[in-house]
């Protein structure tokens, strides 16, 4: 039988181990006997194994801005990136605030076989915060939803925002919030701060998300309810996550990575490829965040992957879209931040990157320990690789805004597993063809 | 100096004063019968205007004209650019013509900077959103200079302004330092006081701003000036008010509560200007709300620069064009 030796991999930083992966799952692991028949052997010498990573937050953007990515090509750079789960968030055209779209996108991931993508449903028809969308029947299609969110804009509507965290109860549903007071923030650019005041640029207050994640909080602990902060950028949310979490309510919440490592000042040369909503916020918030994710107040890394084309980035600063590719450069920025800052270990990472968010998103079959038995979900990392240059343009995402464009970052992923099947040897992506079928032998993808 | 004129903090101490001192120089030709040097001579200056903006286009139109340059007005409205053709294709466009300086004015803060990145030739910031508009900073240091240097204006008791004193009548040669400017009005939208802010003070002025506090950006006390709430308490002490436009629907977004409130606390009417000094004067960038910021008697009295200030908008406007295109060799 097939199968694979993976020889002396440091299991989320641990000592260096064997794995052995057999018919899709883990067979054993440790220093144990050499290759089974027919297994190929793969030398990990000084590489770090993670369970494989899984993204709370994903713009795939199919169906309707194939332009900007298909889910073919943004699962292809998440496997690059080390992940082989994906949450796609709703915002696409349609929408998916219905069983149907769910259920295209999740037929999508399947085929492209590059890692399981789980939709994410709209809360709320059409994105328009007014009516709610068909929850349970996404939750109870094939897609098998679970994290609903409207992401893109704000569930702003204080009763709306109470129905739906009440609603999604009935089927273990989590309401994952993009924070953002619409009437704070209207026409906002960049953060609120000494740069948008000096570049002329509208104030996006951080009081904007703040208010709300201290409302949803409320709402959350008043209905018991499971409440999940998208893309946190401030300080002052963290704080106010720590003072909820220790209320012990269901409150979780994500950083990206672009977050954790960029501030507003980028933003001097007005160049849209730092425009992201929220925004982009300063030094203090940056230290903020990166406490936050290092004591467990913020539960993962998210990358909040936006991908566009390259006219929507070619403008004038408050043309241009908002949004940065980040699935290929989300672990490297980690490590810059977190790991070689000191601030968090492999198992922290892969605690942030991969346990917690399958366990927010509901999937099982991920985010597990590399332990005999576990599902095959594993990613291989160089952390020691000389740091490279970040290049766009050998990015397999479909667009090129990446804020790490000419920066060098650290660290390598070598190698990705899905239930047992490489999706990337050697930094490089399989055939997604050659993957059909057989990444999916142990289908339950949730 | 740098090749574009983008931010009015692109410019030194020594910059300005080049500038400054050139258009003194150049103000001479608009006194003569045939206002035209033959300086720019083959030179091609575009004015990309894709807000409507008359009066600045004019002022940038007769600059270069009267430096020889050929002059191509190129208005976004009713163009391929309404059609949505972006601003990078326009540059491109532009570039393709050749142009030596291209002048820009757009609704957003930042498309000048842009510009700059797509373009060879020189850009010249015409008004860029809610940023900056370096070219009204300029000419009105050169309006503050040359008419306290005019009055031999020397508050009694101060030593300043030193160099305004020993000048000349034209104020060539001297910076402001000490003079006390106060900018009142809507700063948070306007782009003129943000570039005066940073231009006087690189002048050495000592500027105040007084707004109510919801027309002042975030963090603006990390800006080279003072900020006060109370206009009364200001004007004994300023030597130069400068009353910024307000637009009316400001109010709607409840950037204050009415009309009738803002005139009351941040209006210069006839008796609050009787609280300046005798030698202080008033500037008003235009276009002018008579009657909300500014009462008519006050733009009309003897005090007001308003008129100066479009006169020197010209003269300004050719010599960071001479200055921008190289004009002393052109000249030679
Ligand atoms: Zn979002």
């Amino acid at each position: 039988m097939s199968g694979w030796l993976i020889r002396g991999a440091r299991i989320a930083g641990g000592p260096p181990a064997d794995i052995h992966i057999a018919g899709g799952a883990i067979a054993q692991t440790g220093a144990g006997p050499g290759a089974a028949a027919g297994a190929q052997v793969l030398d990990a010498d000084g590489l770090v194994a993670l369970p494989g990573l899984v993204d709370l937050h994903t713009h795939l953007r199919e169906p309707g801005r194939e332009d900007a990515e298909t889910v073919e090509t943004g699962t292809r750079a998440a496997a690059l990136g080390g992940f082989t789960a994906v949450h796609a968030m709703a915002n696409t055209e349609p929408v998916a605030d219905t069983a149907g779209v769910v259920e295209q996108v999740w037929r999508l991931g399947n085929q492209a076989g590059y890692c399981d993508v789980r939709p994410v449903g709209a809360v709320t028809v059409g994105l328009g915060g007014t009516q709610l969308a068909e929850l349970g029947a996404m939750a109870d299609s094939a897609a098998g939803v679970r994290v609903f969110s409207d992401d893109g804009k704000c569930v702003a509507d204080s009763l709306l925002m109470r129905r739906a965290l009440e609603y999604v109860k009935a089927f273990d549903g989590v309401i994952a919030q993009h924070a953002q007071d619409p009437r704070l923030t209207e026409g906002a650019q960049l953060n609120e701060g000494e740069v948008s005041g000096r570049l002329g640029l509208a104030g996006w207050p951080a009081a904007a998300e703040e208010a709300v994640i201290a409302r949803d909080c409320l709402l959350a602990a008043h209905v018991g309810s499971a409440l999940h902060v998208c893309h946190v950028s401030t300080a002052g949310s963290v704080e106010i996550i720590r003072w909820a979490k220790s209320k012990g309510w269901r409150v979780t919440a994500e950083v990206t990575p672009h977050h954790l490592l960029l501030t507003d000042e980028l933003a001097e040369g007005y160049d849209p490829v730092y425009k992201v909503n929220p925004p982009l916020r300063t030094q203090a918030d940056v230290a903020g965040l990166r406490a936050g994710l290092a004591d467990g107040t913020i539960d993962c890394v998210a990358t909040d992957h936006a991908p566009h084309p390259v006219e929507a980035k070619e403008t004038e600063w408050a043309a241009a879209a908002h949004g940065m590719t980040g699935l290929e450069t989300a672990l490297r920025v980690v490590q810059a931040a977190m790991v070689d800052t000191g601030l968090l270990d492999w198992a922290g990472v892969a605690d942030r990157m991969s346990v917690r968010p399958a366990r927010i998103g509901r999937l099982t079959g991920h985010g597990n320990p590399l332990v005999a038995g576990a599902p095959a979900n594993l990613t291989l990392y160089d952390p020691g690789a000389p740091p490279e240059i970040v290049d766009p343009a050998a990015h397999a995402s479909k667009s090129r805004n990446t804020p790490f464009a000419g920066m060098p970052l650290p660290g390598r992923v070598v190698a990705t597993f899905l239930r047992g099947v490489p999706t990337v040897l050697d930094g490089k992506a399989l055939d997604g063809k050659a993957l059909d079928g057989k990444a999916l032998d142990g289908k339950a993808a949730r | 100096m740098k090749r574009h004129l983008i931010s009015a903090a692109d410019l030194t101490r020594d910059d300005a004063l080049l500038i400054l001192d050139t258009a003194a120089e150049l103000a001479g030709v608009a006194a003569r019968p045939i206002k035209k040097l033959p300086t720019l001579r083959g030179r091609t200056v575009v004015n990309l205007f894709f807000e409507d903006s008359t009066r600045t286009r004019i002022s940038f139109e007769a600059a270069a004209k009267r430096l020889s340059a050929d002059v191509i007005n190129f208005s976004a409205k009713g163009s391929s650019v309404a059609k949505g053709e972006s601003l990078k294709d326009t540059a491109l466009t532009l570039e393709a013509m050749g142009a030596d300086a291209v002048v820009i004015r757009h609704s957003a803060s930042g498309a000048a900077h842009r510009l700059a990145e797509w373009v060879r030739g020189s850009v010249v910031n015409a008004g860029d959103g809610t940023h900056e508009h370096p070219t009204q900073a300029l000419l009105d240091a050169f309006t503050i200079r040359q008419r306290l240097a005019r009055q031999g204006a020397v508050p009694d008791g101060r030593d300043v302004p030193h160099d305004l004193r020993d000048a000349g009548p034209d104020g060539r040669g001297a910076a402001l330092d000490g003079v006390r400017v106060t900018i009142v009005g809507d700063v948070l939208h306007g782009r003129v006081a943000r570039s005066n802010v940073l231009l006087l003070s690189t002048l050495g002025a000592e500027v105040t701003l007084v707004a109510p506090p919801t027309l002042l950006p975030f963090a603006v006390g990390s800006w080279p000036c003072s900020v006060g709430y109370d206009l009364d308490a200001e004007l004994p002490k300023s030597d130069v008010v400068m009353m910024l436009r307000v637009q009316q629907e400001r109010m709607t977004a409840a950037y204050f509560p009415t009309i009738r409130e803002y005139r009351r606390r941040y209006g210069l009417d006839a008796g609050r200007m009787a609280l300046l000094p005798g030698h202080a004067i008033v500037m008003h960038p235009g276009p002018m709300n008579r009657g909300m910021e500014i009462a008519a008697d006050v733009a009309d009295s003897p005090r007001s620069t308003v008129v100066d200030q479009v006169a020197n908008g010209v003269t300004v406007r050719m010599a960071v064009l001479y200055l921008l295109l190289g004009g002393a060799e052109a000249a030679s």
